[in-house]
């Protein structure tokens, strides 16, 4: 089980550092689908296949198909690439990586002394577990989670309401948009 | 190597054929069904269809697939070669490997995993991409608006396909399929999650994007939708992978409500041969019989009508499990 987290490690950070450099928006997106699998297989080999199903369903199945579809919506051309190419220079990335490597040092340097590495032992974690965890314990954080999902949902049914009902405005449009013979063919 | 004996060896080599058996039916079956359908719809609305080829068009499949590997394989100079060609593999391979979990035979079956039924849901939201990379790397306006329509469509059914699958888990206890075959030996699920089997049968006709739920390639409108542009094999991979997806959904039917190979007399091989066929049989016949409803109206008959039903379907589920534990 190692050497499949590590693999899938390997791959989930190359697929994410490709996701930053390439420079077509939907490529970029097919590598972060490429990432949340990778990181689906490090959460099975951790021995959580729960968790790893759920990130496949909710994160590659559902919430990146809606990324894509949005980014085919904008119908980005040639020029957001060249855009893209020039916000790729070396002073614009140069100073957040040196802050990021900075982070990665330290992060390292308290795995290596604070003895904080578990072994991974490919013990599997059922579904049943997790569900008493997430009802138990936590029961709080899945309800505060819910609690944001319904506004969200209020919010989103807010934003897309139509006042007028949809058939009503269908035929208003149809109506002005027809030549005068057409309308009067409809009365008669 | 001690683990390497002769035991394992052929253990895993028995595994590994049976798999091969499995993955050569599913393909085959899905093949041969193209060639069946048609011949069925023929029947059912009163019409030839292909019987020209061979005793009662049997030799259509084998003209049909000369015909579609000897055409060019043509890819259009404007369109997103790398995404061009990875849809048609997507669409092929994610519905395939689905048939991972099921279990046909107390000792056929491919993996025996605990989270059996997540990961059918996981790879049919794979599926997703196919449809949406191949309408969108086309550059055609009706790949493009085929491609929003079958996404749209397929995210909103997915939603309560997985919801109405949920009072089986509730009633087993498990993801596993043969934990949930072996909850149905005294009653097949069909009876107690009525409601769950039909909206799971909508769900799957829609998310195979069959008619009546074929918005995403109505000809009429659309010409055919998201693989407008493709030829040859890719076209071939969309299409097979079609009829695969139809026999996948069966086989979920007769696995998670008919008792999967339960039944009296026959071996347990034939009773999931007979229901998977079963349900094929109805595929066809809805193809054959009903009409291509409106986009809007399968949107809102979705949301409006088939989501409340499953969620009061499973909050009964749960309160009569909960009553009888």
């Amino acid at each position: 089980m190692e050497i499949a987290f590590y693999l899938a490690a390997l791959v989930a950070i190359v697929a994410t550092f490709r996701v930053i450099t390439h420079t077509n928006a939907v490529h970029a997106l097919l590598y972060l689908i490429i990432s949340l699998l990778a990181v689906a297989v490090v959460f099975y080999s951790l021995g959580a296949p729960f968790a790893a199903a759920l990130e496949v369903i909710v994160y590659a199945g559902a919430i990146m198909v809606l990324f894509v579809f949005v980014v085919m919506m904008l119908n980005l051309g040639s020029q957001t690439a060249d855009q893209e190419r020039r916000w790729l220079a070396p002073r614009i990335w140069v100073g957040p990586s040196i802050m990021a490597a900075l982070l990665l040092l330290v992060l390292v340097f308290s795995f290596w002394h604070g003895g904080g590495i578990g072994t991974i032992s490919g013990e599997e974690l059922s579904a049943r577990e997790v569900g008493t965890r997430m009802f138990g314990p936590y029961l709080l954080a899945v309800e505060l989670a819910a609690m944001l999902l319904l506004a969200a949902l209020i919010a989103a049914s807010h934003i897309g309401r139509n006042d007028e009902p949809q058939l009503e405005r269908d035929m208003n449009e149809s109506v002005q948009r027809a030549p005068a013979g057409n309308d009067e063919g409809r009365q008669s | 190597m001690s683990w390497m004996s002769t035991d394992v060896l052929l253990a895993i080599t028995i595994g590994v054929l049976k798999s091969i058996v499995i993955l050569l039916a599913a393909v085959l079956s899905g093949a041969f069904l193209t060639v069946i359908e048609r011949r069925l719809l023929g029947l059912w609305q009163d019409r030839h269809g292909p019987n020209r080829v061979g005793p009662f068009g049997a030799g259509q499949l084998i003209a049909d697939m000369i015909k579609i590997f000897f055409k060019e394989d043509w890819i259009p100079p404007f369109a997103d070669r790398k995404l061009f060609v990875l849809a048609p593999a997507i669409a092929f391979a994610s519905l395939l490997l689905s048939f991972l979990i099921i279990p046909i035979t107390p000792t056929w079956g491919v993996a025996d995993l605990n989270i059996g039924l997540l990961f059918f849901f996981a790879m049919a939201g794979i599926n997703v991409y196919a449809v949406l990379f191949g309408g969108y790397a086309s550059a055609n306006k009706y790949a493009l608006i085929g491609a929003m329509r079958a996404s749209a469509q397929t995210l909103s059914y997915e939603v309560f396909m997985g919801l109405s699958l949920m009072g089986i888990v509730a009633m087993t206890g498990s993801f596993n399929m043969r934990d949930i075959v072996n909850g149905q030996e005294g009653l097949w699920y069909i009876v107690p999650q009525f409601f769950g089997f039909l909206t799971f049968l909508i769900a799957g006709v829609a998310v195979t994007h069959r008619a009546p739920f074929d918005q995403p390639e109505a000809e009429q409108e659309i010409a055919d939708g998201y693989h407008v542009e493709y030829s040859s094999m890719k076209f071939g991979m969309f299409f097979i992978g079609e009829y695969v997806g139809i026999v996948l959904i069966s086989a979920l039917l007769t696995t998670l409500f008919m008792g999967g190979w339960h039944g009296p007399l026959l071996p347990p091989i034939v009773w999931f041969l007979l229901k998977t066929s079963f349900f094929i049989m109805l595929f066809v016949l809805a193809r054959a019989a009903l009409p291509r409803p409106r986009y809007d109206r399968v949107m809102q008959f979705g949301w409006k009508f088939c989501l409340p039903l499953t969620l009061i379907n499973l909050l009964v589920t749960g309160a009569v499990v909960l009553l009888t534990a």
